[in-house]
């Protein structure tokens, strides 16, 4: 059993998630930053499941966090208003292409791989660009908006109310944490970290490696999509720009950044990368630059991320 | 019937014929050392067995079945494990963590993403049985990468042994083992033998451990079979003298 000492971390983490529509304002943010929070958060959760967990680099979640986006804001557009046939429709979509995708490329390892997660991720981008009459094209995916739930007995207006659509980010982060967290602790779960820790040795163990990176990955591109559902709901819009592989290389800086071998690294991670840049764009057009020096030193002095350096400091 | 045969096994990357229409057989419960001087194709041998590569010719049958081409980890499921010369473990897992993986997997479990408290019970108790026989114990919570030489090796027969094997190879176990660390591996190897009736293979180079430990001696030599034969008979053997025995005393 983890002691309370292990606990406070993650308990104190929701503590201030929890509450955050009520303090941000006195720090200088809003109900939206901290939303935005929680989605990318989900997404490089969702690749760290992958990177972090299964030591499988994808350098192409934007496929399936785009799909995700692409999907519910179609649904909602083209079939019927309905947030909740919204988050169906992008999350099968996303894992269905999770699934066929993977099969073609598990085979592949390193920078074969990341190589082709990339250019798959290119492969939508393109259709979302040029298919204007579906898409949209370059202008994004508009004239649509979430759709307040309703669950009968009461209405949970998440289209008026941000903090409302806040409570629903958090309420699916909570459960894909959950969710995620609890697969790691499982024999499967530990057949992936064998294979992060040594790919032959998990042969040799009778573990069919290839097969189990497949369900990583459709596993890491069904959260990715939920989190690109939730993405396009928080704006009522989408654009290529969630398929592009820098999209993708975000995911994997929120990862490194906060921790990759931590479970809750990517979420802080995600934090810093959205706070700075809500910060520094608002000064500077070259904010990419100044996130990139930081990720620079990070990487060179904490090479386990934010949460590994906190880690061992209460080690020492 | 026997338990493991080749039947004129070939194997060749690019020109270079590495393993040369090798037979070979080994009885249920026998201890068969395979050696050899080096480059003789032993552990390229042992690569085919085991599965990490299909040979360019010939056949593997394994308990009277055909597995030449299947891929390691159905080898493994039927009862064939093995460890390396340059040990393979999960260096920054813990001892525990490490034989856990490997009990998981025997058990049939790896696919699943659930697993019952009875369950993890017997995973656990397994676990603590594997690292008393292998002499680990007060060592499960400590990394692996952080263990002397021996306690790995010592690891990585102890997770072959957790797929509970019924035939296991070990490629040289005592390579780069001090005297008192190779004593207590040809015990654990001797024990598992003759109190468990372990069928296993290995590749010694350590003769005192090989005439000790092995029933039955094959000398490979560049690629092909020398000679086949109780120890009496090797040690006998004039062209085996020649070939490897004279050449390193």
């Amino acid at each position: 059993m983890k002691s309370l000492q292990d606990r406070t971390g993650p308990i104190l983490l929701w503590l201030l998630l929890f509450t955050a529509p009520f303090w941000m304002p006195y720090v200088g943010g809003y109900t939206g930053l901290g939303t935005r929070v929680l989605v990318l958060a989900l997404a490089a959760m969702a690749v760290n499941f992958l990177l972090g967990f299964t030591g499988v680099l994808s350098f192409g979640h934007a496929a399936y966090f785009g799909l995700g986006a692409y999907g519910a804001g179609m649904a909602i557009k083209y079939i019927y208003p309905s947030s909740s046939l919204g988050i169906l429709v992008g999350v099968l979509a996303g894992t269905i292409g999770a699934m066929i995708i993977g099969a073609m490329i598990v085979r592949l390892r390193g920078v074969y791989f990341a190589m082709v997660t990339i250019a798959f991720g290119q492969v939508f981008y393109f259709v979302a660009f040029r298919w204007v009459s579906v898409t949209g094209g370059d202008d994004g995916l508009t004239g649509w908006k979430r759709v307040p739930l309703d669950f009968g007995f009461t209405n949970f207006d998440i289209l008026h109310n941000d903090v409302a659509f806040y409570y629903l980010c958090l309420i699916c982060l909570a459960i894909s944490a959950a969710a995620m967290a609890l697969l790691l602790r499982s024999p499967f779960g530990h057949s992936l970290l064998a294979i992060r820790e040594n790919e032959r040795r998990a042969w040799f163990l009778g573990i069919p490696v290839n097969r189990h990176i497949w369900m990583s990955f459709v596993i890491s591109g069904f959260f990715a999509s939920l989190a690109g559902v939730l993405y396009a709901y928080l704006d009522n819009f989408v654009d290529p720009r969630a398929f592009h592989w820098q999209q993708s290389g975000d995911f994997v800086i929120m990862a490194v950044l906060g921790g990759m071998r931590s479970f809750w690294g990517p979420l802080i991670g995600a934090a810093v990368f959205v706070v700075l840049q809500d910060k520094i764009s608002s000064h500077t057009d070259y904010w990419m630059s100044i996130l990139g020096l930081f990720f620079v030193l990070a990487v060179v002095f904490f090479p386990r991320g934010v949460l590994g350096m906190i880690k061992r400091r209460q080690e020492s | 019937m026997r338990l493991l045969e080749a039947r004129g096994v070939t194997r060749a990357f690019g020109s270079l014929v590495a393993i040369n229409n090798i037979s070979f057989a080994v009885e249920p419960g026998e201890l068969r050392a395979v050696i050899g001087p080096n480059g003789a194709g032993k552990t390229t041998f042992f690569n085919l067995i085991s599965g990490l590569f299909p040979p360019t010719n010939g056949s593997i049958f394994f308990n009277g079945q055909d597995i030449t081409r299947f891929p390691a980890n159905k080898r493994v499921s039927l009862g064939i494990a093995r460890t390396f010369q340059v040990t393979e473990i999960f260096p920054e897992l813990t001892v525990s963590e490490n034989l856990r993986i490997a009990v998981e997997s025997a058990a049939g479990l790896r696919m699943s993403p659930w697993a019952s408290r009875a369950a993890r019970q017997r995973v656990a108790d397994r676990v603590v049985e594997l690292l008393a026989a292998g002499g680990l114990i007060g060592k499960g919570q400590r990394l692996v990468g952080e263990l002397s030489h021996g306690d790995q090796r010592a690891t990585e027969i102890m997770m072959a042994l957790a797929l509970k094997p019924r035939l296991l190879l070990l490629d040289e176990p005592t390579a780069g083992m001090g005297e008192q660390e190779t004593r207590d591996v040809v015990r654990l190897i001797g024990k598992l033998h003759k109190d468990e009736h372990l069928t296993i293979v290995l590749i010694e180079h350590d003769m005192r451990v090989i005439f000790h430990l092995a029933d039955r001696i094959t000398v490979l030599a560049e690629g092909a079979v020398l000679a086949d034969g109780t120890p009496g008979d090797i040690a006998a053997n004039e062209r085996v003298q020649a070939a490897y025995l004279g050449g390193t005393q």
